[in-house]
């Protein structure tokens, strides 16, 4: 059983880091425009600041 | 590419001035939102956002496809936003300037809600992870300090994931206690705060009544049904403020023989004011020099132009088609004809709020016999066993267990599917109670325009032949009126030359054919003798001495006639109302089968018939495509327009179709039926699961196990159930 004390943080960790990635894109408003965004990757060369 | 530096320089601008809507951002840029027109592919926006970008002063450019909206913004002054929103203009797309404050609410409550299902989802899973383990071994085998170990993880899991997930619950079951009534959330909150509180006390004292779970997975599902609900709801809000945003622009205002760009609201009576070919009429007001054709569909909801002459009163919000004249305004803008309108809207909006949904009827028997069972549980395991903690146990276990996830989810659930389902054969749902109104529907009003019929002017082939036809058509490409534009389409072979094409606004085109001058205009104009003009939509050709006559039709919708029997049949009262002269109306009215109807009713006179009928108790289903039928669209229970209506009527309706024909109304109608069946039943299942669980959870049989099964089973029993709303039957 001792092997719980490790497994289980490294679980929370994990499934932690998707919920803090989860936040990052919709505070980047990526869910505004997904047509758009569906569009966008036919852009030919679009600079980046 | 040049660019100006100085501000104080006269203004290269053009008519519109948007910079006047710009926000000022921190240090020294301003931003500016625009909704934009015509944006239908990527090369759109990647063309609009390069010839912005293209200016150092522009900060940013992005192009919104699924809202239509242009959001840029610029450091320096802060006129240079004209500059840069003419540049878009110049590319040939439309641009109407457009509050930012106003569709801010909405959006943040979705992403709230986002986050709040995502910190659920996330607890849920862990917690799982971890209950399956506790269930799956006895303690014995387990040991004591390994359960207590998991339960302490569960808790430090459970509870801030809760205390942030549960908010939007919270939050509505104290606003609804502090205004003395109780809504849905009130048990959820109460079944979530309490199972949490007896959940630490057990893991305090080593017990086994671990709810975390349940509690959680609670959160989850309701959370679910409660996004679904707002994406669903959360489009239909605009139509007012759209409109609105016609009396947000500026006018060319002449004042000491100078122009000056006036915000529409600042117009005062009495002024003297320029409208361009292609602008809309800032207010009501009397032609005072020049001569055009204005689009009057605001308030006819007819698309052939009528002709204005010098002291005609013209409309606010009617647009001038074919040449600049001046009208002295007659009132301010608010008082205008689109004022009373846009208040009308406002009105109509407010009072639709009243609907009851069936959700809340349910939620209204529903909380109340809850609570009772509960507090009977404590009441009777204080009684019969003494021991109050017991007691305590088994009430909250009742109200965990009779937690109206299924009921949560019953309604969204069916109306998200139902609205995909119709969403894949062109109609879209724009509000979510839209189909829980139509089913209930009695009345169906009718505009003729564009509903029974397609709306454009189709040539009827007869009396002419085709190098008439020919050269009609060669004149006709030089003109938008919707006339000349039907002859273009009818006639698709090769083209003549014409020289020395002049158009006369309101008369007609004049050119020269070879060495023949050649009208294509109005009966008089064409030196026709006869002065009577008829009823009959007609265009005349004149080549020298000779008179050609073209007759054109509004058609009627192929199944217009089909459309208005089935109304008929399954016993909807039928009418008609439009703002086309009696005459005509009372001709279509026939022709369909239609016995009751009204011709030369303005947007106001609709409005009143339609809340007549309300008063009545009827149920209406307005069908319309006109800016004349907006207010009586939002006025009407139920609004479905077509998607070849304009853009603020379709933003009014509650429902948009594509297509030519009036078929998916009826399909509409159907899923919406279908739909109000499936939710009942999904409430069915619902009530049929509480009345095997609570039982159970009364005389104390239910653990955590059971209680987490029940739940979820229940959950997807339901949405189960609602994907029978996708089966074969419905076609």
């Amino acid at each position: 059983m001792d092997v719980l004390v490790y497994l289980i943080p490294i679980a929370l960790l994990l499934s932690f880091i998707g919920l803090i990635s989860f936040f990052w894109t919709l505070n980047n408003d990526q869910y505004d425009d997904l047509e758009g965004s569906a569009n966008r990757i036919l852009f030919d060369d679009e600079k980046t600041e | 590419m040049k660019i100006l530096e100085n501000s104080d320089k006269e203004h290269p601008y053009k008519e519109d001035e948007f910079s006047i809507f710009a926000d000022q951002d921190a240090d020294d840029g301003y931003s500016l939102t625009l909704s934009i027109e015509n944006i239908h592919c990527a090369s759109c926006v990647q063309r609009v956002e390069k010839a912005l970008k293209e200016h150092k002063e522009v900060l940013s450019a992005r192009v919104n496809m699924s809202t239509e909206r242009l959001t840029y913004s610029w450091k320096g002054a802060q006129s240079f936003g004209d500059f840069l929103a003419n540049k878009v203009i110049d590319l040939g797309y439309g641009l109407k300037p457009f509050g930012n404050s106003i569709e801010g609410n909405s959006k943040d409550q979705e992403k709230t809600l986002l986050r709040c299902l995502a910190v659920a989802g996330f607890a849920m899973g862990n917690l799982m992870m971890i209950s399956i383990g506790l269930w799956s071994e006895e303690v014995e085998f387990m040991g004591v300090a390994t359960q207590d170990f998991l339960h302490w993880i569960s808790v430090i899991i459970a509870l801030p994931a809760i205390i942030y997930s549960g908010r939007p619950f919270f939050f509505s079951s104290l606003n609804a206690l502090k205004k003395r009534h109780t809504n849905m959330d009130v048990p959820i909150s109460l079944a979530i705060i309490l199972a949490s509180m007896m959940s630490l006390f057990e893991t305090i004292n080593h017990g086994e009544h671990i709810y975390f779970d349940s509690a959680v997975m609670l959160l989850f599902f309701l959370l679910i049904g409660r996004y679904l609900d707002i994406r669903a709801k959360g489009k239909a809000k605009e139509s007012a403020k759209a409109l609105l945003a016609k009396l947000h622009g500026t006018a060319t205002v002449l004042m000491d023989s100078k122009r000056h760009n006036v915000p529409i609201r600042d117009i005062k009576e009495g002024m003297t004011i320029l409208v361009a070919p292609g602008e809309s009429i800032p207010v009501d007001g009397v032609v005072f020099k020049g001569i055009s054709e204005v689009d009057m569909s605001l308030i006819t909801g007819e698309t052939i132009p009528n002709l204005v002459n010098k002291g005609d009163a013209v409309f606010a919000g009617t647009i001038n088609i074919s040449s600049a004249f001046q009208l002295t305004a007659s009132k301010a803008s608010q008082e205008s004809l689109l004022g009373e309108i846009v208040a009308l809207m406002e009105r109509s909006e407010r009072s639709k709020s009243r609907f009851v949904r069936i959700a809340d009827k349910a939620a209204s028997i529903y909380t109340p016999s809850v609570h009772i069972i509960a507090l009977l549980t404590f009441l009777g395991w204080l009684v019969f066993d003494q021991t109050w903690q017991l007691a305590l146990l088994n009430a909250v276990t009742v109200l965990i267990i009779t937690c109206p996830c299924a009921l949560g989810l019953a309604v969204p659930v069916a109306q998200v599917l139902a609205g995909s389902r119709l969403f894949k054969s062109g109609i879209l749902l724009k509000s979510g109670d839209a189909l829980e109104k139509l089913a209930g529907i009695d009345t169906v009003i009718l505009d003729k325009t564009g509903t029974l019929t397609l709306g454009k002017p189709e040539l009827i082939e007869k009396g002419y032949n085709e190098s008439q036809l020919q050269i009609a058509a060669s004149l006709a490409v030089n003109s938008k009126h919707p006339l000349s534009q039907a002859i273009s389409m009818a006639y698709s072979r090769e083209l003549l030359d014409v020289n020395n094409v002049e158009e006369f606004p309101g008369f007609g085109v004049q050119a020269l054919v070879g060495d023949k001058e050649v009208r294509l205009g109005r009966r008089q104009w064409c030196g026709n003798e006869n002065n009577q003009e008829t009823d009959e939509i007609e265009l005349w050709l004149s080549i020298n001495n000779e008179k050609i006559c073209f007759k054109f039709i509004d058609a009627l919708r192929k199944d217009a006639k089909n459309t208005v029997q089935y109304f008929q049949n399954i016993g909807y009262k039928v009418t008609l109302l439009s703002g086309d002269s009696n005459k005509i109306v009372s001709n279509i009215a026939k022709k369909v089968g239609i016995a009751d109807y009204y011709g030369e009713a303005s947007p106001i006179d609709k409005c009143e018939y339609i809340e007549k009928l309300k008063k009545k108790g009827s149920k209406i289903l307005m069908v319309g495509d006109g800016l004349n039928d907006a207010p009586s669209l939002s006025l009407a229970d139920v609004s479905i327009s077509p998607s070849s209506a304009i853009d603020i009527t379709q933003n009014t309706a509650d429902i948009v179709f594509q297509g030519k024909v009036l078929r998916p109304i009826i399909k509409t109608i159907v899923v919406a039926k279908k739909a109000k069946k499936i939710i009942i039943e999904n409430f069915m299942i619902a009530i049929f699961y509480n009345m095997i669980a609570i039982p159970l959870a009364v005389f104390g049989y239910v653990t955590p196990l059971i209680a987490a099964i029940a739940m979820s089973s229940s959950s997807l029993v339901v949405i189960l159930n609602s994907f029978r709303l996708n089966s074969k039957g419905i076609e």
